[in-house]
């Protein structure tokens, strides 16, 4: 008898202290946002989907068209074209698309450029109606930023 | 169609998942029923099977790293640590210090990171819903610092062969011991609100107990081991890595029930940290990765690399045959064995208890079926 009375208190004592818990918490300052009104900084170091880099001295793409990228990766979502332009010695590139579909951003590419022509956006709200839309021009979006 | 059920009125078949919120992910789980006592709980895989392993047998090394995080997702960094580690010994490729050392303390700090949503999952299927928003509060910290430092936040490709992808930095430092005072702060919360709780105490004690000769014999790996009283952890057993350097201790339970299970892993935290904290300190200086050949040759034979995930003993077994493409990868994840007890462990059970030990075998369905 005692120790139903006893189990009673130790029980009921349990579960006002985890009432008090939440009570202190209710008066702490919120830690969530409400997303689409107010967003977080989101980090630099974030992997988004590749993205060509814009050389500031030549005003354009550092890609060589080599492939490297393309063989390397494990999803074979990189697709390239270099084409010759006169006048000029090596190939330039005339097509870069990324089936994002098939990425799984583990950066294989990035690292195994040799001239440092890739790098990772910061885009990270992604949310289309078709898989079409995940079907990057990479090529295009440099081309729409040297503007 | 098994005969019994038409001889007793009350019995049934019941099909727990493979949309059940307490299975986690898809696992199915039949049921044979007697009113709301379970009398044979039957798990039925491979609704989520992806051939990760054939994936692992039918590129370069280099390719299968991605695959690795999205075994297990909770907990991917381990996972990356065992494949790169494996291929190391294969190649004979020598890491740097530094690099085993941010090895270390970002796989500790996801090991704390999947305890902590364990615990919140765990203590959603027994229906508080309270304490998982506190437990992501605390693993958002982790994620956040991981992510600055990795690049992603839940299916990591951060380790190479021959170190890691990014060097820490003193942010990462600040953050990682900012991060450690916090937790060891919000311990007393945890101690209020779940462990002494009552409610919880009555789903948990004496539930599912796993007995020391049991769980050798389904090969149980991981904290439910531990939970049973087995001081088997392979940080310890057969350490890897830089772990020796570390002074950590492998907390074991007595029973083997339920809330044992959940006492390791809380404890486990506190051990994770410890260890984090120590590699903080001595971290040494110097680069973070050495030189590798760009096409990995795998020479013939076999080689076996096992590393304590947060589940269990992950092991990876590769053959060679000259190539850079494995012959043969077998991944032995923790999550399959752990389930296998089911059937054992629930037979002649009520229901709800039967939700509360799959709960705290802490199961992730990817990974079983990879």
């Amino acid at each position: 008898m005692k120790r139903y009375f006893s189990d009673l208190f130790v029980g009921g004592k349990s579960l006002v202290d985890g009432l008090v818990v939440t009570l202190k918490a209710l008066c702490q300052p919120m830690v969530t946002v409400q997303y689409p009104r107010e967003e977080i900084d989101i980090t630099p170091n974030f992997r988004g989907h590749i993205d060509l880099v814009l050389d500031p001295e030549k005003n354009t793409f550092r890609c060589i068209a080599c492939g490297m990228c393309e063989r390397s990766c494990p999803s074979e979502c990189i697709q390239i074209k270099g084409k010759k332009v006169e006048g000029k010695k090596k190939k330039t590139l005339s097509l870069f698309t990324l089936d994002f579909t098939k990425c799984s951003l583990c950066g294989t590419c990035v690292e195994i450029c040799p001239t440092q022509a890739l790098e990772f956006s910061n885009e990270y709200n992604l949310a289309a109606f078709s898989r079409e839309a995940f079907h990057y021009d990479i090529l295009k979006r440099l081309e729409e930023r040297i503007i | 169609m098994r005969e019994s059920q038409f001889q007793e009125p009350n019995r049934f078949f019941l099909n727990m998942g493979p949309q059940h919120p307490s299975t986690h992910g898809v696992l199915l789980v039949v049921l044979e029923m007697d009113g709301e006592y379970v009398l044979d709980p039957q798990p039925v895989l491979g609704f989520i099977h992806r051939m990760h392993e054939k994936m692992g047998e039918s590129r370069p090394c280099q390719g299968f790293m991605p695959n690795t995080a999205r075994m297990d997702y909770v907990c991917a960094l381990p996972y990356n640590h065992g494949y790169v580690s494996l291929i190391e010994r294969k190649a004979g490729i020598e890491v740097p210090k530094r690099a085993e050392y941010i090895r270390v303390i970002t796989s500790e700090l996801n090991r704390v990171a999947s305890h902590l949503l364990w615990l919140g999952a765990y203590l959603l299927d027994l229906g508080a819903f309270t304490p998982i928003l506190y437990g992501f509060d605390d693993r958002e910290h982790i994620l956040d610092i991981l992510e600055d430092v990795t690049g992603s936040r839940l299916t990591y490709c951060y380790y190479r062969f021959g170190g890691v992808y990014r060097d820490i930095d003193d942010k990462f430092v600040e953050a990682t011991r900012a991060f450690i005072k916090r937790l060891r702060k919000r311990y007393d919360i945890y101690e209020k609100l779940v462990t002494k709780n009552i409610i919880f105490i009555k789903r948990a004690e004496n539930i599912g107990i796993i007995s020391p000769d049991m769980a050798i014999r389904y090969g149980i790996t991981g904290p439910n081991l531990r939970g049973s009283g087995i001081a088997y952890d392979i940080r310890k057993n057969e350490p890897y890595s830089v772990y020796p350097e570390f002074d950590f201790e492998v907390p074991v339970g007595e029973r083997g029930d339920c809330l044992d299970r959940y006492m390791v892993r809380v404890r486990e935290m506190e051990q994770s940290l410890r260890i984090v904290e120590q590699a903080l300190d001595t971290l040494p200086d110097g680069p973070v990765r050495s030189k590798v050949p760009k096409k990995i040759k795998l020479a013939p034979g076999d080689c076996n690399f096992a590393v304590e995930a947060a589940r269990g003993e992950l092991s990876y077994y590769l053959v060679g045959d000259g190539t850079s493409v494995p012959y043969r990868l077998k991944i032995r994840v923790p999550s399959y064995s752990n389930l296998s007890c089911l059937p054992e462990l629930g037979e002649g059970i009520l229901l709800p208890d039967l939700v509360s030990i799959m709960g705290s075998l802490d199961l992730v369905i990817p990974e079983i079926d990879r």
